[in-house]
């Protein structure tokens, strides 16, 4: 993922899918400086993904946001009684349509960070419906590791989404080199393994067995078929 | 078409002086303003209605609009909006009908389902079900209005057996309803369902989702038949603030528009403009502002501006209503009636236009839908 630009693609821009049937994993990343170990780590997982779904014969597109970018969106429609602005809209379209998501954040005060918990607040409830995502986060020191099962996993758990087993955390020694640096590496390809799996499996669902897959709500504008109206009324009538 | 102000009663400080009026005060000016809009040939005035601080729009709008009927003699008189979900829908029956008659036919409403959580267990109701009880006590007040004995069984309200409404609509005619909702599409199928007017309060929210509910109602009115889409009945909000130049006019309005309740303290004043239909400048761009709302909702019937909120002081709100009744709506009138086709209404329904419509008006229906019914049964049963 060397290539990998960094800043977020734009939100239209064609699909960089490697054909029609590609599946899509966006990754969002929520640290706040340039260059971001937030982002280091968030690319090291995109890339193993990537390599994963592809070892398993299936073409993957990946897209890569930095919430930053959309940190005055989200706070526009926090201090607006929830008006959503065009390009937060569809950065949420994006998110709902995905069939994996890989999440990543600086560990801020002992949890994820405010612009990363801005942007699960402006999700719809059931945009995550059974999507699988893979949890990562980073912090100075390892004493932080517990983030992930005490602050991310209830978070996504709560969104109806399907969480990898394997939480990928990363301090800042990990980036070095020994064993720290080895444990990250073999971590990241454990939890990519997992996605790929869910990514490739098109859920958690068998084939023939239960019911199919869940239908996300990306909450933006209204939906296009209504419930009737009688439906609604229930059997009330008059003359 | 009909132009008029919609006004929330908030009662809040002055950003420039500190001063914050009294309720008693607040009360008032709403009476002066509703007086200078019929002075000035507005069409309309619209309540809300309210059952907290900061604000002191009535918790029953026919007391403040039946004080207004008897001050004014041409003024339509309407809510924005009356609580559909926690209201009695009995009460609701009796006091409009109580208002049409003192004001002579002069008063509609508009039914909402509030914006304050805690309304719903002040009144014994639970707020997840707040579309249900929409639905339910709507088509209650309908029947209510229609039928001169009503036998009544629903989930929300105690039974009624041989119950009639006192005093019963004015000619027989019950009032012209209006729904109101920013986002909530089931609101836009009621309305559309019964042929009612739908309104959107095109301030809070940028234009295309306010495009998207107008044409959500427009496509199920004609579903139901009862015309085509571009005939439905629509109203829109909108907020404006004028002076003689646009920085004069954004040097007045800045402190007000940044301590405002709900968007203060968020959004500057510029992107507020550019995301939503707030228009801050001469009256000319609120001209050429206003008249592109038909362009996204499609020729409509009636336009409420929001003037008073935000502790603007009165004497302004009144010379803003002025340049309204002067400057803006004498144009705005010229300009949508020559876009509108012919085939489609300038005015909403009046009581007027409903009484000449005689006994076999589908406005005296209780359902007055013509088509798209049977698809709707086909579709409980699968």
């Amino acid at each position: 993922m060397r290539s990998t630009p960094r800043s977020s693609p734009p939100l239209r821009s064609s699909d960089t899918s490697r054909g029609p049937h590609a599946r899509r994993v966006v990754v969002l990343s929520a640290g706040l400086s340039q260059p971001s170990s937030t982002r280091l780590l968030a690319d090291q997982l995109a890339g193993a993904v990537d390599a994963e779904i592809s070892a398993r014969g299936e073409a993957v597109a990946i897209q890569t946001y930095e919430l930053r970018e959309f940190a005055v969106d989200l706070a526009t429609m926090m201090a607006t009684a929830g008006m959503p602005t065009a390009r937060l809209d569809e950065l949420r379209r994006v998110v709902a349509a995905a069939d994996g998501l890989i999440v990543v954040t600086p560990v801020f005060a002992a949890s994820y960070s405010g612009v990363f918990k801005m942007f699960c607040d402006a999700l719809d409830p059931h945009a995550l419906d059974g999507m699988p995502v893979l949890i990562a986060a980073t912090a100075g020191t390892p004493r932080h590791a517990l983030v992930l099962d005490h602050a991310m996993r209830p978070l996504f758990s709560h969104l109806h989404a399907v969480v990898m087993p394997t939480g990928v955390f990363a301090a800042t020694e990990d980036f070095g080199g020994g064993a720290a640096g080895r444990q990250l590496s073999s971590r990241v390809a454990r939890a990519a393994a997992e996605l790929a799996t869910q990514v490739v499996s098109g859920g958690v669902s068998v084939a023939g067995f239960t019911p199919p897959a869940p239908t996300r709500d990306a909450g933006v504008g209204i939906p296009a078929e209504v419930t009737p109206f009688s439906v609604l009324l229930g059997g009330h009538t008059g003359s | 078409m009909q132009f008029g102000v919609f006004t929330i009663g908030d009662v809040t400080q002055d950003p420039t002086t500190g001063r914050t009026v009294s309720e008693a005060q607040r009360v008032q000016s709403m009476i002066a303003i509703a007086v200078k809009a019929e002075e000035v040939g507005l069409d309309v005035f619209a309540t809300g209605e309210h059952h907290n601080p900061p604000f002191v729009a009535p918790a029953n709008p026919p007391i403040l609009l039946g004080n207004i009927a008897a001050r004014t003699t041409r003024l339509h008189l309407s809510t924005a909006t009356t609580l559909i979900t926690t209201n009695d829908p009995v009460r609701l029956a009796e006091d409009y009908a109580y208002l049409q008659h003192l004001s002579g036919g002069r008063a509609d409403l508009m039914l909402g389902r509030g914006n304050t959580g805690p309304v719903y267990p002040w009144f014994g109701k639970d707020i997840r079900k707040g579309i249900p009880l929409a639905v339910e006590n709507y088509h209650l007040l309908r029947r209510l209005w229609r039928e001169q004995s009503v036998d009544w069984e629903g989930e929300f309200r105690t039974a009624l057996h041989g119950f009639t409404v006192s005093p019963g609509p004015l000619d027989g005619v019950p009032p012209f309803v209006w729904h109101g909702s920013i986002r909530s599409p089931e609101v836009a199928e009621q309305a559309a369902f019964y042929g009612d007017g739908f309104f959107h309060n095109n301030i809070f929210w940028n234009k295309e989702h306010t495009e998207a509910m107008v044409r959500l109602y427009r496509r199920r009115f004609e579903h139901y038949g009862h015309g085509a889409a571009e005939q439905a009945i629509v109203g829109l909000g909108g907020q404006v603030f004028m002076a003689d130049t646009e920085a004069e006019a954004k040097r007045i309005f800045r402190p007000y528009f940044d301590n405002a309740p709900v968007y203060g303290h968020g959004p500057s004043l510029e992107s507020f403009t550019r995301d939503t239909p707030l228009t801050v400048g001469t009256p000319e761009q609120v001209i050429e502002r206003t008249l592109g709302f038909a362009d996204y909702a499609g020729d409509y019937q009636r336009q409420l501006f929001l003037v008073d909120h935000a502790g603007m002081p009165l004497p302004a709100v009144l010379e803003q209503i002025e340049i309204l009744g002067t400057q803006v709506v004498p144009v705005l009138r010229r300009e949508f009636e020559a876009r509108r086709p012919e085939h489609v209404p300038s005015d909403p329904p009046t009581h007027a236009s409903l009484v000449a419509q005689g006994p076999d008006s589908p406005h005296l229906k209780v359902i007055s839908a013509t088509a798209g019914l049977e698809t709707a049964a086909q579709e409980v049963t699968r």
